[in-house]
């Protein structure tokens, strides 16, 4: 593969945080690469390591949180490399990238935007930081993307406050933040929990057209299986701090291959089916994040689980080209009998 | 159109406003204080006598058409010292609570933003600060640095500002768990920047109204001090320092003018201006209705 084609490469990363003594192993090995204007969604159950994965990349953790090992290697426009896990976390270089290279929109947008700016000055702050701008160019910028973003009279909300918006255009308003500066790869932190399906459909739709128009690369991090099928490129599935299976969206969704990995499908409502069918539940509960596993994580829940999975560690095995799974049941010499 | 009408009407400041000009007390507090600002204000206008002149052939005046409220034991009068010395009192009193108020502020900000070691030096230097009696250690100050106003303004200002630290400190600590303070450095956004720009102005009521009745209390205590003699020097007309002169007891039974006004207008002052702060804290408090 050519470094060209990705902007964001993640290797191994092991993301722990003190919690007391104890140390938790929040995100323990993770891998993958984000194709340049190609979406790659992070999907998995609460707890499971995808936000704290994301603040990695953007080294927001809080204070009890460290990168214990990896490297993260973001890779500019002109095509150089950044080590952003080298960066200090709140030093100068990773502020410059934060929101000029790589932006990110939360979940709540109720509370993500500071209640005593108006909405335009808080835009203008992002732009001003990382461009300069003249204010006359800025502001017309400004409402030309609050525009673009489906926003009513953007020139009259331009001027209004945060608590003067729905929960749908305050979103709407964080796009037009993370986007105000073009970056590159923009994180989307479940951008859609917060809000209500109407409203989900086109926050979704918004993204994939800021997408579409301006290049951008997006990392969608989803529990919702539903939002993954429509605008994923890529999908990740995590389980207990690992990605338990990687590949593109036809791969995932036609040929699902890990346990874990079907065992969501199944339990995703499905317009048409029977209406007296009871969705699949997965057994049992995700495990407190500081177990310790001497086998697969998920043997325990898995309805495939062989003795071996409990005392041996799973290796990536890649079953197509850019299909990978972490799973005993493939591994060299392993044969599938899901 | 219609969307612009009703932005302009519910505007933050315009809603506080409103809840305010309803709170009676508070409106009668704002006009009192206006009142009494203007007088002092207009001194030159309302009297015509020096307030420092001494003129020993109208020593100990009762009341009069020439003399509203008499003239002290040194002829001087006391109507004018009133007025003259509201602007001395009360300057001293907003810019004593002024320079409190924004060191607690900064303070509280940094205090409650970076925590750890800074958070901890600071909150015992504030909780040492505080259970000194704060008369004692104004007149220990004082002791050392000699009477003047300046010196005065400054040892209000290093004394007082824990109260407001700890109001800003609370409110930071809860602030800085706000998501936009999360989206703030996921967008660049520099640890200072997010203090003083983002955080401060969402702790701006809470200090208005520390601000405001800091105002009253420190007029109290230059007050205090200066009735001690400890306040500032005798030749500044202050309130306390025309209460001053009233420490004999023949004086608060022959000349009770004397002591009667400057203590009926502080009184006034003090009261306007709590009515006026009570009326802030809940025009400005989101959560009261």
């Amino acid at each position: 593969m050519q470094e060209n084609d990705h902007i964001l490469r993640v290797q191994d990363l092991k993301t722990d945080f003190k919690v007391g003594r104890r140390t938790v192993h929040a995100v323990n090995g993770v891998t993958f690469d984000v194709r340049r204007g190609k979406t790659l969604c992070i999907v998995g159950e609460s707890g499971c390591g995808k936000s704290v994965t994301a603040h990695s990349i953007m080294q927001l953790l809080p204070p009890n949180g460290t990168i214990a090992g990896g490297t993260i290697s973001y890779y500019t426009r002109d095509g150089a490399c950044e080590i952003l896990s080298n960066y200090k976390r709140s030093g100068p270089r990773m502020r410059a990238i934060r929101g000029k290279e790589i932006s990110m929109i939360f979940q709540d947008p109720m509370s993500t935007l500071n209640p005593v700016y108006t909405v335009g000055s808080q835009i203008m702050e992002m732009l001003k930081k990382h461009e300069k701008v003249s204010k006359a160019e800025g502001k017309a910028r400004i409402i030309r993307l609050l525009g673009e973003l489906g926003i009513p009279n953007p020139e009259i909300r331009y001027d209004q406050y945060p608590h003067e918006f729905s929960g749908g255009m305050k979103q709407r308003i964080m796009i037009a933040i993370a986007m105000i500066c073009n970056p590159t790869l923009l994180i989307a932190d479940e951008p859609t929990t917060a809000l209500d399906v109407t409203i989900q459909a086109q926050i979704l739709d918004l993204i994939r057209k800021m997408q579409e128009s301006y290049g951008t690369s997006v990392i969608l991090i989803t529990h919702n299986m539903g939002i993954v099928v429509e605008i994923a490129d890529d999908v990740a599935v995590m389980y207990m701090g690992r990605i338990v299976e990687f590949g593109s969206v036809q791969q995932i969704f036609s040929h699902p291959v890990h346990p874990y990995t079907r065992a969501l499908m199944r339990s995703v409502p499905v317009l048409g089916m029977n209406k007296d069918q009871e969705l699949a539940v997965i057994e049992g509960t995700t495990p407190d994040a500081s177990t310790v596993f001497t086998g697969c994580e998920f043997a325990e829940r898995c309805e495939c689980a062989r003795p071996e999975c409990f005392h041996r560690f799973p290796k990536d095995t890649e079953i197509e080209a850019g299909h990978r799974v972490r799973c005993l049941l493939y591994e060299e010499g392993g044969e599938e009998n899901g | 159109m219609t969307i612009r009408k009703k932005t302009r009407n519910t505007s933050l400041a315009k809603r506080s406003w409103q809840k305010f000009i309803q709170n009676r007390m508070a409106i009668l507090g704002l006009i009192g204080l206006v009142l009494i600002i203007a007088a002092c204000l207009a001194a030159p206008l309302l009297t015509n006598y020096d307030p420092t002149l001494i003129d020993p052939s109208i020593r100990g005046l009762s009341p009069s058409r020439e003399h509203l409220l008499g003239t002290d034991r040194l002829g001087r009068d006391i109507f004018a010292r009133i007025l003259y010395g509201g602007r001395w009192s009360i300057m001293i009193g907003v810019i004593a609570a002024m320079g409190a108020n924004l060191l607690g502020a900064a303070l509280g900000c940094i205090a409650g933003y970076y925590g750890g070691k800074v958070d901890s030096v600071l909150v015992s230097i504030q909780e040492m600060l505080s259970i000194f009696p704060g008369t004692l250690i104004n007149m220990l100050c004082i002791g050392f640095m000699g009477k003047s106003v300046r010196n005065l303004l400054l040892i209000f200002t290093f004394t007082g500002w824990p109260g407001v630290m700890r109001i800003v400190r609370g409110r930071i600590l809860s602030l800085k768990q706000e998501p936009y303070v999360e989206s703030c450095r996921a967008n660049g956004i520099g640890g200072m920047s997010i203090m003083f720009h983002h955080l401060l102005p969402n702790t701006l009521g809470p200090i208005i109204v520390n601000s405001t009745m800091n105002v009253a209390g420190y007029i109290l205590s230059e007050a205090a001090l200066s009735y001690l003699g400890l306040g500032v020097p005798d030749n500044v007309p202050t309130w306390g320092n025309i209460i001053n002169a009233a420490k004999r007891l023949d004086i608060v039974q022959t000349l009770p003018m004397l002591w009667l006004a400057p203590a009926a207008a502080i009184c006034l002052f003090v009261l306007s201006i709590n009515f006026f702060g009570d009326g802030l804290r809940d025009a400005l408090d989101p959560s009261s209705k």
